[in-house]
């Protein structure tokens, strides 16, 4: 069983008069601990398809199934709880709290799922170590550098342990060197089971993924790892 | 999300902006500082009224000549003019009545008084030995009025204390004779020191027997009869009696108006009441204008950080997570801004009560109660609107905006 399973997905965006079919009749399946890279212009839905996949957006026509559950007609309650926690998010702007330190940081999920705090600080304090921020933990966000935010950011998403990372233009704001450390740190991650489908318009970045997804204008227009 | 981390949150989130946080909690502070101090203000005067009245005497009641009646103008009026004499002889009919403990006759005027070449004027007091029992007046040296005696023969006087010292500075005043009006009375006693007195001074009069005064005053009438009751509960049959013997007294005519002190300190008690609810309620407008700052304050906040908002719903966050976490913070800054204004407004009510005495300026347990109960009420109210719309805020655009 796919762990992702898109059907005939619509997505359309009323602008003015205009409608922009932002998806159009997508059908993708992913299956549990594959590295998919999600590549195309800008414009191109991949945004679009990302924020769906991570249960932020919802279609307007089409199921999709997550771990064989059908997803789509869930409330928003019960998104919630999947997105807590089955997907972690990793943004290329970080979106990091500002006023809350790295470990204060790592810990919100788990501080949403109303986790007692004493696992939280050994699950804080594990992470942190396993991403070599320990000295970090007490910096604020603007006291750490783009790559050591980065990193505090993937310890949040994988802090609830989830089945998959969705990461957008993961090293869009960091030089080269820093972005190829975290994106070691990512397919490390991937190495450990853990699906990642990462987002980017680098064709560098790209080929680095065992399979690519090529979007055009709503549609997929190549899949290297099509079944 | 627990109850506590909630807490926690919130409140990391009021300090992470100290500028709004510092506004918003003044606003609040200030409206309630308004209601506490103002209250604190109405119902000082409202006690001060009440002491005032309260120091008269007790189970009292006053008879005043004149009717004061509504009613537009009588004919009758016009031609029998002033009403009847109120005198010596009906307050000792009063007297008489059972549930009547004692009266005094009441004149009053005022003269000059001299002694070894000083002369001063004086507000002179005509009454009876019953006049001191009734006000719970006492000498300091000497003697009161002798009881009874209502008679002409008697030339004595018993002087305030303040007339004793501006007249005879440190001479002994008792047994000396003073000039008042063209006549010459014995001083048989000075009164203690009991300052103010509603409008009469009893430091400043000279007290003489009520005929005595009557001479002086060439009157026969009298300024007030003053009647004590036999207890509280005896005042309106006490009121009663003494309207029903005036008027048995002057051809069956009500010319007299009586009143108790219990009415015109209930009256008072009203209108100052009425007053301290006032002020209450335009400081009342100062809670709601900060209300609205609240809102104001807490939908910049959720604009601030549409972002975060964003990455909150991201990491799973419900939307009544977010929303409890916008109230708890309205909340926590309305509590914040009840507590400093509580303080403020003691500390104003204070300051009043240094610089007036005699003013008990407190503010009643209502009034605090209902400004903290407002601000707090309004805080959560305001911050309702603002927290709704974080929570319904799409996660897609709120963290694409950053």
């Amino acid at each position: 069983m796919a762990l992702i399973e898109l059907s005939a997905i619509e997505r359309v965006f009323t602008l003015g008069d205009s409608e922009v079919h932002a998806l159009h009749a997508l059908d993708l399946a992913i299956d549990a601990g594959e590295y998919v890279a999600i590549m195309g212009p800008s414009g191109s839905g991949k945004s679009t398809l990302l924020n769906l996949l991570g249960l932020l957006d919802h279609p307007n026509a089409g199921t999709y199934r997550l771990e064989g559950r059908d997803v789509t007609t869930l409330s928003a309650e019960e998104q919630a709880r999947v997105r807590r926690e089955r997907i972690g998010f990793v943004f290329q702007s970080f979106h990091l709290v500002p006023r809350l330190t790295a470990a204060e940081n790592v810990a919100l999920p788990m501080m949403l799922a109303g986790i007692a705090p004493a696992e939280r600080g050994e699950r804080v304090a594990k992470a942190l170590a396993d991403y070599g921020l320990t000295d970090r933990a007490g910096h604020r966000p603007d006291q750490l550098s783009g790559g050591q935010r980065q990193r505090v950011a993937i310890a949040r998403a994988t802090i609830m342990r989830p089945a998959m990372i969705l990461a957008d233009e993961p090293t869009g704001n960091l030089d080269r060197a820093t972005g190829e450390d975290v994106m070691e740190l990512l397919e490390g991650l991937n190495a450990s089971g853990v699906t990642l489908i990462v987002v980017t318009h680098d064709p560098v970045l790209g080929q680095r993924a065992r399979r690519r997804v090529m979007m055009e204008d709503g549609s997929k227009v190549e899949d290297t790892g099509a079944r | 999300m627990r109850p506590a981390d909630v807490l926690r949150f919130a409140a990391g989130s009021a300090t992470g902006y100290p500028l709004r946080t510092f506004l918003m909690v003044l606003a609040m502070s200030i409206g309630v500082a308004a209601v506490v101090m103002l209250t604190a203000l109405g119902d000082g005067a409202r006690r001060y009224v009440v002491n005032e009245f309260s120091s008269l005497g007790s189970n009292l009641v006053i008879v005043l000549p004149g009717r004061s009646e509504t009613g537009g103008f009588n004919p009758a009026n016009a031609i029998t003019g002033t009403p009847r004499d109120l005198t010596v002889a009906d307050a000792q009919a009063i007297a008489r009545a059972p549930s009547v403990l004692r009266t005094a006759p009441l004149t009053i005027g005022t003269s000059e008084a001299s002694y070894g070449g000083k002369l001063r004027d004086a507000t002179v007091v005509g009454t009876t030995a019953d006049y001191f029992l009734i006000r719970g007046l006492t000498v300091a040296q000497g003697r009161i009025l002798p009881a009874g005696d209502t008679g002409l023969s008697s030339s004595v006087a018993i002087l305030g204390a303040k007339v004793r010292e501006e007249l005879f500075g440190a001479e002994p005043a008792v047994g000396r004779m003073i000039r008042v009006g063209d006549r010459r009375y014995r001083i048989i006693g000075v009164m203690a020191q009991s300052g103010q007195g509603l409008g009469m001074n009893a430091d400043e009069v000279i007290v003489l027997p009520v005929s005595a005064a009557q001479a002086m005053f060439n009157t026969n009438t009298l300024f007030r009869i003053l009647v004590e009751a036999k207890g509280r509960e005896a005042i309106l049959t006490a009121k009663d009696e003494a309207a029903a013997i005036i008027k048995a007294r002057h051809d069956n005519e009500e010319d007299v108006t009586v009143i108790t002190q219990d009415a015109v300190l209930a009256t008072f008690d009203r209108i100052l009441g009425v007053l301290t609810y006032g002020v209450a309620g335009i400081a009342g407008i100062s809670l709601a204008v900060a209300g609205i700052l609240v809102m104001n304050v807490m939908l910049v906040a959720v604009t601030q950080r549409t972002g975060e908002i964003g990455l909150m719903k991201a990491l799973g966050a419900p939307g009544h997570t977010i929303r409890n976490a916008f109230l708890t913070e309205a909340a926590l800054l309305s509590a914040a801004g009840a507590v400093l204004g509580y303080l403020i407004g003691e500390g104003g009510a204070f300051a009043l009560r240094l610089m007036f005495p005699t003013l008990p300026a407190y503010a009643p347990a209502w009034a605090v109660i209902a400004a903290l109960g407002t601000a707090l009420v309004t805080g959560l109210l305001f911050g309702v609107m603002p927290a709704n719309r974080a929570a319904r805020m799409d996660p897609v655009q709120a963290l694409a905006k950053r």
